[in-house]
């Protein structure tokens, strides 16, 4: 039984190799950076548009708005980074319905990736927005005392990020491989669809909580850093 | 019994222990979670959006820990670390 699309090897030579989970996150990019490049390309102000350019519309001001409720008052500027990680958490899963895919994000390598992505966003937000000396006392609160254990919350929640996208797409694929072999045909549809949902669930969770850490790291001193930190 | 067959009934009895203990925990949790929610979501429907994304985050935050140990017993079922040892350490004998 497979755990991870790393164990699909397409090709190999000497010590490189050319797995499952590469292949399927550079078809992703690709599906949606010439997606999108095809879609922008003639965009109209007018109030005739092309139905990509609708779609497309929906889903970026759906992120925007998400992403201002949690507490970033300018979406534009995490619209980027953010948004990426949201749409390709959302292809990886939806994608699924493909027969022969599997998720790249069911791969721990994937997902502390894009888990580190995170790790490495959230100070540089954090700086740009409140200057190096700001955010660097942001670990110092509310003590002094509390620096090492802000420091260790950084870290474990990184981990968490890698550890629940990975299990909860993982635990989708094998889940499915189990119930093919006690009841085949209609109950694994059944999953299947479930999966979606929490695929998208997931992905979701994921984009949130990286604005949410984000939105704790550049908010102004003084305030109050409540729920985001605490949790691990 | 050869350190194998130890190795073995101790991963699998070990794995399905995780995943009921690591269970009971994150549903009890989940169940007061959304019951919480859904009363406050009755007091006020006006704040349902917000309430809705806090109680997702929070269902993913108590979830993951159901997924910790989920991965754990996986991990020693699928991609057992001491399989590898014992086995080794049999085939040198």
């Amino acid at each position: 039984m497979r755990l991870s699309p790393d164990e699909i090897i397409l090709w190999q030579y000497g010590f490189v190799k050319l797995n499952g989970t590469i292949v399927f996150t550079w078809g992703l990019m690709l599906v949606l950076a010439v997606g999108s490049k095809l879609i922008t390309r003639n965009l109209s102000t007018e109030l005739r548009r092309s139905r990509w350019q609708n779609l497309l519309e929906i889903v970026i001001t759906g992120i925007q708005k998400q992403i201002e409720d949690v507490g970033l008052p300018h979406p534009q500027k995490y619209l980027g980074f953010l948004g990426t990680l949201f749409l390709f958490l959302a292809l990886a899963s939806l994608c699924t319905v493909i027969p022969g895919y599997e998720p790249p994000t069911g791969s721990l390598s994937t997902t502390a990736a894009l888990a580190l992505c995170v790790l490495v966003a959230v100070p540089l937000f954090g700086i740009k927005e409140q200057g190096l000396g700001g955010y660097l006392k942001s670990y110092a609160e509310p003590t002094v005392i509390m620096l090492p254990f802000n420091v260790i919350s950084e870290l474990s929640r990184t981990l968490a990020l890698a550890i629940r996208l990975f299990g909860n797409m993982m635990s989708g694929t094998m889940i499915l491989a189990i119930l093919l072999t006690i009841t085949p045909f209609i109950f694994p549809i059944a999953m299947r669809a479930l999966g979606l949902l929490t695929g998208m669930v997931q992905a979701y969770i994921f984009s949130i909580l990286a604005a949410v850490y984000i939105a704790a790291a550049t908010r102004p001193q003084g305030e109050a850093r409540t729920d985001a930190n605490a949790k691990a | 019994m050869d350190n194998v067959t130890l190795t073995a009934i101790a991963s699998i009895v070990t794995a399905g222990l995780t995943i009921a203990g690591g269970s009971i925990g994150p549903a009890l949790g989940e169940g007061r979670a959304v019951a919480t929610a859904l009363s406050s979501l009755a007091q006020q429907p006006d704040a349902a959006t917000t309430i809705t994304r806090t109680l997702f985050v929070g269902l993913a935050m108590i979830e993951s820990i159901a997924i910790y140990c989920f991965v754990v017993s996986m991990i020693l079922i699928f991609a057992n670390p001491f399989w590898n040892h014992v086995i080794a350490q049999t085939a040198g004998k």
